[in-house]
C-alpha cells in the first residue's frame, strides 16, 4: 500500500513580538493507506499545530509534507484550499456544521467549492448520509439533530468528496460516552472499507481503537506505536 | 500558474447559483436587520424616482408651455422714447407700421410670415355680463404663427382686415365669462361700447411660461382696431410684430434679416440707437432649460447623499455580519472554499441587499410620484431610465460598500476563524 502522507523534519516556529516559540520540532512520519491513526498528547504538545499543517491551513517553516504524492508545504493559499477541497475531509470537535442549513445541504458543501453540478451534488450527498446512517435525515437542520447525528452528518460532509485522508480533531470531544462509542464504532466501520483516518485525541479510551498510535510532546514525537485491536 | 486560473474561473462560474441561494438565506436568517438595512437604501431611491418623476413632470409642463406660444417666434417692439430727455420704456414709441410687417414678410427670405398687432385692455359686454380682457387687433397670419386653430366657427380673415370688420375672436376664458357653456359664435358683443360680432371660439392655450392666462384674450382685424379700440395720434402704427421663422436653424438669421430690414427702413445709420428691439423667444426656452437642469443636478447631489449614507449603512451591517459569521467562513475555508469564493459570497449579499433594497424603492418611489400627482394634480413622469439608472446605481452602491467587508471575510486565517467563539 502506498503512502498518503510523509511528513520530513516539519518544524514550526510561531513568532510573536520577539519571542520566538518552536512548536513543532523536526515531525517526521508517514501514514500509509488505510491506517486509522491516533495522534495523542497533552495540550501545548504540537499536536494542533500538526493537524493544522496535515490540514493544509498551516504551513511549516521548514520541511517538506507530501499529501497523496504532491508536494504541499510551498503551495500557495488558493491551491492548498483546493488541495483540501479534493484531498482531505475534516471533522471537528465542535462539529462545525452551518446553522439553519438542511444536513443534505451541509454534506454538499465541498461539492459546491469544487464545483460539482447539483444534481450529482444532492446525489452524493444523499448516498454518504446514507452510509453514516442519517438516510431520511437529510431536510433537517443542525439544531434538529441530537449531537451525535451532527458529528455523524460531519462525518458525511468529510467523506462525499472521497478524500485521501479524514482528519477529525477531538471527534468524541463534545459527545457523552455511548455517543462516543458509536461514532468511533463509525469511524472503525469507515476505516475497514479502506478509509484513511487521522484522529486527534487526548482520551485513551477513545485512542484504542485506532491501530497505530503517535505520542507528542514539547513538540516531537516520543512514541510511535501499533496497538493490536 | 495557467492552470489556477481556469480553476478559478470555473469554480467562479459554476457557483453562481449557489452563492445566489447562501446569500439570500443569510438574509432571511436576518429578516429585521436585513430589512433595516436596506431601509436607507430604499429611502434613498424611492427619493431618487419620485423627485425625478416631478422633476420630469415639470419639465413637460413648461416644454408644453413653451410650444403654446408657437415656435421659430421672434418678436419685434419699437425701443424707448425720449421725450425731454426722459427716456420712457421700450414699447413706448410708436414707430413701428404695417407696412414694417409687410415689408418684413416681402423682403427677409428666412422669415416664413409675419403678424402685426396691437394691444389695448378694454371691458367686454354681453347681455348683463362684463369682463376685463385683453383686446388685441392682428391679421390672420397670427393663428399660423401660434398654431392656433378655432374650436367652433371660422377664423379671422383677410377680407375681415382689408374691410375694417367688426368682428371677433374670443379665447377660452372670455367665453366662459361671458357666456358660461353656450357657443358664442354669432352672438353680439360690445367691445368698448363698440357691437362686435363673434365669428369664432379660439382653442385652449393655457398658461404661459411666465405664468399669464393665454386665453384671456379677444382678438379683432387690425385695422378695426387700430380704428375703433385703440386711440393713437398715428394711424397706421402697430405696438409689435409678431415674426415666425421657417425654421429653428433660420431663428437668429431671420433675426439678423429683420434688424437689417428695418434699419434700413427707418434711417437708422452707424452708432444711432435703433427705434426697435427684436426679442428671440427662444431665449425663454434656454432659461427654462437651464433651470431644470439645476434642478436636476440639485436632486441628484441629495439623492447622491441619500444613497451614501444608505451605503454606509450597509457597510457597517455587513462588517458586523462578517464578524458574527467568522466562523461559518472557517468552515468554508476549511472545506475548500477560496479567498475569491468568500468575497464573491459577501459581495453578493451585500448588492443583493441593496438591488433589493433598489427595486423596493422604485415601487415606494412610483407610488410616491402618483400619490402626488393625484393630491397635487402635478403631471409626473416615470422613465425607463430612470428606473434602470435607479436600479443600476443600488446595484453599484452594494458593489461598493460590500468590497471592504467582503474583502475583510475573505483575508480571514482559517485556523483562527474556525477557533472563534
Amino acid at each position: 500500500m502506498g503512502e498518503v502522507i510523509s511528513l520530513k523534519d516539519i518544524r514550526r516556529v510561531f513568532t510573536m513580538g520577539d519571542q520566538q516559540f518552536e512548536a513543532l520540532r523536526g515531525i517526521s512520519f508517514s501514514v500509509a493507506e488505510g491506517e486509522f491513526v491516533a495522534i495523542m498528547g497533552a495540550s501545548g504538545s504540537g499536536k494542533s499545530t500538526c493537524m493544522n499543517i496535515l490540514g493544509c491551513l498551516d504551513h511549516p517553516s521548514s520541511g517538506t509534507y507530501l499529501l497523496d504524492g504532491l508536494d504541499v508545504a510551498g503551495m500557495d493559499l488558493n491551491r492548498l484550499a483546493g488541495i483540501r477541497n479534493k484531498k482531505l475531509g475534516f471533522v471537528f470537535q465542535g462539529f462545525n456544521l452551518l446553522a439553519r442549513t438542511p444536513a443534505v445541504e451541509n454534506v454538499e458543501l465541498p461539492l459546491v467549492y469544487a464545483g460539482v453540478p447539483a444534481k450529482e451534488r444532492r446525489h452524493k450527498a444523499l448516498a454518504a448520509l446514507e452510509q453514516v446512517g442519517l438516510g431520511g435525515k437529510e431536510g433537517n437542520h443542525p439544531s434538529q439533530l441530537s449531537g451525535g447525528q451532527q458529528q455523524r452528518v460531519a462525518i458525511a460532509r468529510a467523506l462525499v468528496n472521497s478524500p485521501a485522508v479524514i482528519l477529525a480533531d477531538e471527534p468524541t470531544g463534545n459527545l457523552d460516552s455511548s455517543t462516543s462509542e458509536e461514532i468511533m464504532g463509525l469511524f472503525t466501520d469507515l476505516n475497514r472499507r479502506g478509509i484513511t483516518i487521522i484522529m486527534v485525541t487526548h482520551e485513551p479510551d477513545v485512542a484504542t481503537y485506532a491501530g497505530r498510535r503517535i505520542t507528542f510532546r514539547d513538540g516531537q514525537i516520543i512514541g510511535d506505536t501499533m496497538t493490536n485491536q | 500558474m495557467r492552470e489556477r486560473r481556469v480553476f478559478e474561473i470555473k469554480g467562479l462560474h459554476v457557483d453562481l447559483l449557489q452563492t445566489l441561494k447562501i446569500a439570500l438565506r443569510a438574509l432571511r436568517t436576518n429578516k429585521m436587520r436585513s430589512f433595516l438595512t436596506m431601509l436607507g437604501i430604499i429611502i434613498g431611491i424611492a427619493a431618487v424616482i419620485a423627485m425625478m418623476a416631478v422633476g420630469a413632470g415639470a419639465r413637460h409642463v413648461i416644454s408644453q408651455q413653451i410650444a403654446s406660444i408657437g415656435s421659430n417666434i421672434i418678436l419685434v417692439i419699437p425701443g424707448s422714447t425720449t421725450s425731454g430727455g426722459i427716456r420712457i420704456g421700450s414699447g413706448a414709441s410708436q414707430t413701428l407700421t404695417s407696412d414694417d410687417a409687410k415689408a418684413i414678410m416681402a423682403e427677409c427670405p428666412s422669415v416664413e410670415t409675419a403678424a402685426p398687432t396691437v394691444r389695448s385692455t378694454g371691458q367686454v359686454v354681453y347681455g348683463n355680463m362684463n369682463w376685463s380682457t385683453i383686446i388685441m387687433g392682428s391679421t390672420p397670419e397670427m393663428f399660423d404663427i401660434r398654431e392656433w386653430p378655432v374650436t367652433s366657427g371660422r377664423s379671422l380673415g383677410q377680407q375681415d382686415v382689408d374691410g375694417a370688420a367688426k368682428v371677433c375672436l374670443l379665447g377660452q376664458t372670455v367665453a366662459e365669462n361671458l357666456f358660461g357653456s353656450t357657443d358664442p359664435v354669432g352672438k353680439m358683443v360690445r367691445i368698448k361700447k363698440v357691437p362686435f360680432t363673434v365669428v369664432g371660439l379660439l382653442e385652449r392655450k393655457g398658461q404661459s411660461p411666465q405664468g399669464s392666462d393665454q386665453d384671456d384674450v379677444i382678438f379683432v382685424p387690425l385695422r378695426t382696431a387700430q380704428r375703433k379700440l385703440v386711440g393713437s395720434q398715428f394711424p397706421n402704427t402697430v405696438g409689435a410684430v409678431m415674426i415666425k421663422a421657417r425654421s429653428e436653424a433660420l431663428l437668429s438669421k431671420a433675426e439678423d434679416e429683420v434688424n437689417d430690414l428695418l434699419k434700413q427702413r427707418h434711417r437708422i445709420t452707424g452708432s444711432k440707437e435703433p427705434d426697435f428691439s427684436t426679442r428671440n423667444l427662444s431665449e425663454i426656452l434656454a432659461v427654462a432649460e437651464q433651470s431644470s437642469k439645476a434642478m436636476s443636478l440639485l436632486l441628484g447631489a441629495v439623492a447622491s447623499i441619500s444613497l451614501l449614507v444608505g451605503g454606509i449603512g450597509i457597510m457597517n451591517i455587513m462588517l458586523v455580519s462578517v464578524t458574527e459569521r467568522t466562523r461559518e467562513i472557517g468552515i468554508r475555508m476549511a472545506i475548500g472554499a477560496r479567498k475569491n469564493d468568500i468575497l464573491l459570497q459577501f459581495m453578493t449579499e451585500a448588492v443583493l441587499l441593496t438591488m433589493i433594497g433598489g427595486l423596493i424603492g422604485i415601487c415606494l418611489g412610483g407610488a410616491g410620484a402618483m400619490v402626488v400627482s393625484r393630491i397635487l394634480s402635478w403631471p409626473t413622469l416615470i422613465s425607463v431610465e430612470s428606473v434602470s439608472i435607479a436600479f443600476i446605481f443600488s446595484g453599484a452602491v452594494g458593489i461598493f460598500f460590500g468590497f471592504y467587508p467582503a474583502r475583510k471575510a475573505a483575508g480571514l486565517n482559517p485556523i483562527d476563524a474556525l477557533r472563534y467563539e
